[in-house]
């Protein structure tokens, strides 16, 4: 995707500039007014790693909208993203879990969605051709039940693909994650029989090989016939591994793509602090293994420049930023919940 | 230094000298002192703020357990580091079984064997490989060692799966990031470490010696064996110290090609995991009392690093005093 982004950038000029103009003739008059300008300085925020590309090429597009506000993103991880912002040493975080109490004073934040991806299912077996998983027959692959491609429960699922008896081995990720906590979580919410449990890290079976971050994942599926692993869409796409196809609430196989996590996002359940669960949602066309993904902002900022531009940063993302989502492989939030996000931007940053 | 009862005759001049040369040091005397106590006051502010972080879990788990305790699962607060111990162990002493040996020949290659103009280049080539930074072995190692090497594994297993006991510790494999991979890693990092103080110490035999062997009548390596080596024993030993610290703390080159998997194989084609490679993995996702615990493994890595070279430098007094009897 980073090789996209040269692209979107060039798509999106004319359109922030146009958004440009408009700011600058619709807020105020006068130019130096105080009230309509941009705003500027520097904001600093950590978080996720998952989304850093949505963020990278929303950043890179902003900069050309307000120069002046010069905005970074650390993807540090999530973990460190929330304590980051705790202890006040970013200005808003981005995390792909929820916030626990430890983390941050409950209260003192608000959640803001901002994109959601799918999590594919991806495997090296040349001679298969396509597959397609039950939520069943992946638990039992994941927890290391099913030990070679043959097993019956696959082979059910998948009556034309010729599999071999070759042994499965898992790629699964070596640093604790957002994207395993959604994985095992989904595993754990659609299955009875799943038994790890959810979370950043997971005891796998023996049979697993773990690899640095998402890339490393799709480094491992690449070089090791018979793996099958977890990895998000952007890093899958990129290296051109085979995706499965995954079983949803419904009962129907649906692969991997960004119309079938933004039916996901449509069916899922909102939460009142805008929280929301993706994962296994209702939906005929919905891909189960659909991850979402937050920032979290301050109730209260002690610098007006500061929570100024926090605003409009995050405005931009939920506004023009959107359409940047796809390049990216992100799926951008349906209209409905996009608009709930930005009134709770309002009303937890008043002007 | 020596000028200190000098009576004070001669002239202002040089008495000004003296006095001036005196401060200066006392001065260098202090900044000294000052530069060797400073290592000493890290060190312990090291130890004194990690073992403080990481008392929850050792705390949460007893020291026992957490050394001991064989199943780490972050998600249900249990923290047993004991696969991370063995992998540490394993991949170090596998690394320092290649590269001891490698690194005393090469060692002995330069100071006695090469050219005087081959030498120089041969040791430019050696102090080159350890500016290498660790990540570019770790990168080198998962794109290219970890998929070339594979089928060379596969083939070992095959070839020693009849042969009990060999079988178990070189069993099937599909997969190249496991112990043996970073063992080999490990050992081409420690090699020029090793090697560039082997040859400073080979360079201290004196001369004599040498000759000594060869006027009895020895070949060259009667002479390698009978003057060399019980001469830098202590030194060769202080080496493989030096490089056993560097594998067994090496971080990012090993969890690049592990395989991280935390259970304890025997089979060292399978993947593992070392201790300083799962903190540095598992940093960046981890809250509460996983932050404690990951610091803790920080606390027990700095402990069993003490430990060894205790125990190393018990064997150079051991040895060296056996062989100074047997050559006095």
């Amino acid at each position: 995707m980073k090789l996209n982004r040269r692209a979107i950038f060039g798509g999106i000029t004319a359109g922030t500039l146009a958004l440009g103009l408009a700011a600058c003739g619709g807020g105020s008059d006068d130019e130096n007014g105080s009230d309509g300008d941009l705003a500027s300085g520097e904001i600093n925020a950590s978080g996720a790693s998952f989304p850093d590309a949505f963020y990278a090429a929303a950043i890179e597009a902003y900069a050309e909208v307000n120069p002046d506000l010069i905005v970074s993103y650390n993807p540090t991880g999530s973990g460190t993203g929330k304590s980051e912002f705790g202890e006040g040493l970013n200005d808003f975080a981005g995390t792909d879990s929820l916030v626990k109490d430890e983390e941050v004073e409950p209260g003192t934040y608000q959640y803001l969605p901002t994109v959601a991806a799918p999590i594919t299912v991806a495997y090296n077996l040349p001679e298969a051709g396509d597959l397609q998983f039950e939520q069943e027959t992946l638990a039992a692959i994941f927890q290391g039940d099913i030990t070679t491609w043959n097993d019956e429960a696959i082979a059910a699922a998948n009556p034309e693909a010729d599999l071999p008896d070759t042994a499965i081995t898992l790629a699964v990720r070596s640093d604790g994650s957002g994207t395993t906590t959604n994985f095992s979580k989904f595993l754990d919410e659609a299955t009875d029989t799943w038994t790890l449990g959810s979370g950043d890290t997971i005891e796998w079976p023996g049979n697993s090989i773990a690899g640095e971050k998402n890339t490393g994942v799709a480094q491992i599926i690449q070089d090791t016939e018979g793996s099958i692993g977890y990895i998000d869409l952007a890093d899958a796409t990129e290296v051109g591994l085979v995706t499965a196809s995954v079983e949803n609430a419904e009962g129907a196989f649906v692969a991997p793509t960004l119309e079938g996590a933004t039916a996901a996002l449509d069916g899922a359940e909102l939460n009142d602090d805008l929280s929301y669960n993706p994962l296994n949602a209702a939906g005929a066309e919905s891909y189960p293994i659909t991850a979402p993904t937050y920032l979290i902002i301050h109730t209260e900022y002690e610098d007006a420049e500061t929570a100024a531009g926090v605003k409009e940063f995050i405005t931009f993302l939920l506004t023009d930023g959107q359409d940047l989502a796809a390049d990216a492989h992100f799926a951008a939030l349906p209209e409905g919940l996009r608009q709930q996000a930005l009134d709770a931007l309002n009303s937890t940053i008043a002007d | 230094m020596t000028a200190t009862a000098t009576p004070e005759s001669p002239g202002d001049v040089d008495l000004g000298g003296e006095a001036r040369a005196r401060q200066a040091d006392r001065g260098f005397r202090a900044l000294v002192t000052l530069a060797g106590l400073t290592v000493l006051i890290v060190l312990g502010l090291i130890l004194v703020t990690t073992s403080v972080r990481g008392w929850p879990a050792f705390r949460h788990e007893g020291l026992l357990g957490f050394v001991l305790g064989t199943r780490w699962a972050p998600n249900d607060a249990v923290f047993g580091t004991f696969p991370l111990l063995y992998g540490t162990l394993v991949t170090s002493l596998i690394a320092m079984i290649i590269a001891v040996p490698v690194s005393i020949g090469i060692a002995l290659f330069i100071t006695e064997v090469a050219h005087r103009n081959t030498r120089k280049y041969i040791v430019t080539v050696i102090d080159l490989l350890a500016t290498v930074p660790s990540v570019v072995f770790g990168l080198v190692g998962v794109l290219v060692v970890v998929p070339a090497i594979t089928p060379a594994y596969q083939w070992i297993a095959d070839v020693v799966a009849p042969i009990p006991g060999l079988n178990a510790i070189f069993n099937e494999t599909n997969t190249g990031r496991n112990y043996i991979t970073a063992s080999l890693i490990l050992a081409i990092m420690a090699i020029p470490i090793i090697t560039s103080i082997a040859r400073e110490v080979f360079a201290t035999v004196p001369e004599t010696d040498k000759q000594a062997a060869y006027a009895l009548g020895a070949t060259r390596w009667e002479m390698v064996k009978g003057a060399i080596l019980p001469h830098s024993f202590g030194g060769l030993v202080g080496a493989s110290m030096l490089g056993l610290g560097r594998a067994m703390g090496e971080t990012i080159a090993v969890a690049l090609v592990i395989g991280g998997s935390v259970s304890m194989a025997a089979n060292l084609f399978e993947p593992g995991n070392t201790m300083a490679a799962l903190i540095a993995q598992q940093w960046g996702e981890s809250s509460g009392l996983h932050t404690d615990a990951l610091i803790a493994i920080g606390v027990e890595l700095f402990a069993i690093t003490v430990i060894i070279n205790f125990l190393a430098r018990l064997v150079v007094r051991r040895a060296e005093i056996k062989m100074k009897g047997a050559h006095s």
